[in-house]
């Protein structure tokens, strides 16, 4: 019954939070300063036709750098609490894969990557990016993992890939400081067309390796949990 | 009913949906279902933070032939909190891959999903 109590009272004090908010709320009209800024002139400064991705690469690059980071730590933790057990993989009960699955997962799963591959390289001409990218190669993963769940997954491989445009990254962003502005600068190469697939300078290239490196880390989660659901 | 526009529309589901993801984790005795509590009160706060940037009448921050450079100040919503939406729907997946992982460690121990099952640090 207290508990009760107090569960209300939280909750009608996140209304109350929430309220003001809400109260307040006119939606608004024009754009703030600095996004005023970014519409203006990020097509001069970046190059990128998706101003979403000019933000998140350049112009707070570091921001998404802290981020990769972060979801590298969640994998490299989910990885140490399920330690892949070789052994136990045979004891598991599996329903057979019906015909249907087994045959679509072999058709999509190659359409699925190659959509992955070109939403991250689009990243910075249409809606998408490294992250959606990287999640759709992962979600071609599950679907191989769904139509044949004994199936062995190389982590060597996913974690070669995982370090290799993790490094890549972080020297692209130290290039910029050596030969353009700043720490993750884009304008090492040069910005091209406006519109076209090879602008924006560095940004497909990071955009490339946030996506593989993103699509390995997210693997891995799935393999790691996918293989320890028989020890359960 | 004519003032009930998009932004406040959105930002009436975030809230909602904030405040259904704080129950089901302060109520629910189901490790499964408070992962999922969880991850609706993640997302309700990304469906507020978009709708604070919306702005009225506009369409998305990508210059194409729709909106071209010289007037991309007049048609496009604010691009940073779109950015920053992205940033933590990535981490909040992370935080949720590490919020099962840890139920699947703690079912392995004690094969139970129950919350008061897990009382060894209660006094």
């Amino acid at each position: 019954m207290v508990k009760n109590t107090f569960i209300f009272v939280l909750l009608v004090g996140f209304v109350f939070l929430f309220f003001n908010l809400f109260a307040d709320f006119t939606g608004n009209t024009e754009l703030n300063k600095l996004a005023g800024h970014y519409a203006e002139s990020g097509h001069e400064e970046v190059g990128a036709a998706n101003l979403v991705t000019a933000v998140v690469v350049t112009y707070r690059g570091l921001d998404t750098l802290g981020e990769v980071t972060i979801l590298f730590l969640s994998a490299a933790i989910v990885s140490f609490l399920l330690k892949i057990e070789t052994s136990s993989t045979d004891d598991r009960k599996l329903r057979t894969t019906s015909e249907i699955l087994d045959t679509a997962s072999k058709i999509l799963v190659p359409v699925i990557f190659i959509f992955g591959i070109y939403v991250f390289i689009n990243g910075h001409l249409t809606p998408g990016g490294g992250f959606q990218g990287g999640a759709i190669i992962a979600s071609g993963l599950v679907l191989i993992l769904l139509a044949k769940p004994l199936r062995q997954i190389s982590q060597k491989l996913i974690s070669i890939v995982e370090s290799i445009s993790g490094l890549s990254f972080v020297l692209l962003g130290v290039a910029g400081i050596l030969f353009a502005a700043g720490f993750l600068d884009n304008k090492i190469l040069s910005l091209g067309e406006f519109g076209t697939i090879f602008s924006a300078g560095l940004i497909p290239i990071i955009y490339i390796f946030v996506g593989l490196k993103v699509g390995a880390e997210l693997s891995s989660i799935i393999t790691n949990l996918q293989e320890n659901q028989n020890e359960a | 009913m004519e003032n009930l526009s998009l932004e406040i529309v959105t930002l009436i589901t975030g809230i909602a949906l904030l405040l259904i993801g704080i129950w089901g984790l302060l109520t629910q005795k189901n490790l499964i279902k408070m992962v999922i509590g969880f991850a609706l009160f993640d997302t309700g706060i990304h469906i507020i933070m978009v709708s604070i940037g919306y702005v009225k009448n506009r369409t998305a921050p990508i210059l194409d032939q729709a909106v071209k450079t010289n007037q991309a100040a007049e048609k496009i919503v604010d691009p940073v909190p779109q950015a920053l939406v992205l940033t933590a729907i990535v981490i909040g997946l992370g935080i949720t891959a590490l919020m099962l992982a840890f139920v699947l460690k703690m079912y392995q121990k004690k094969k139970s999903l129950e919350i008061n099952n897990f009382n060894d640090l209660k006094w």
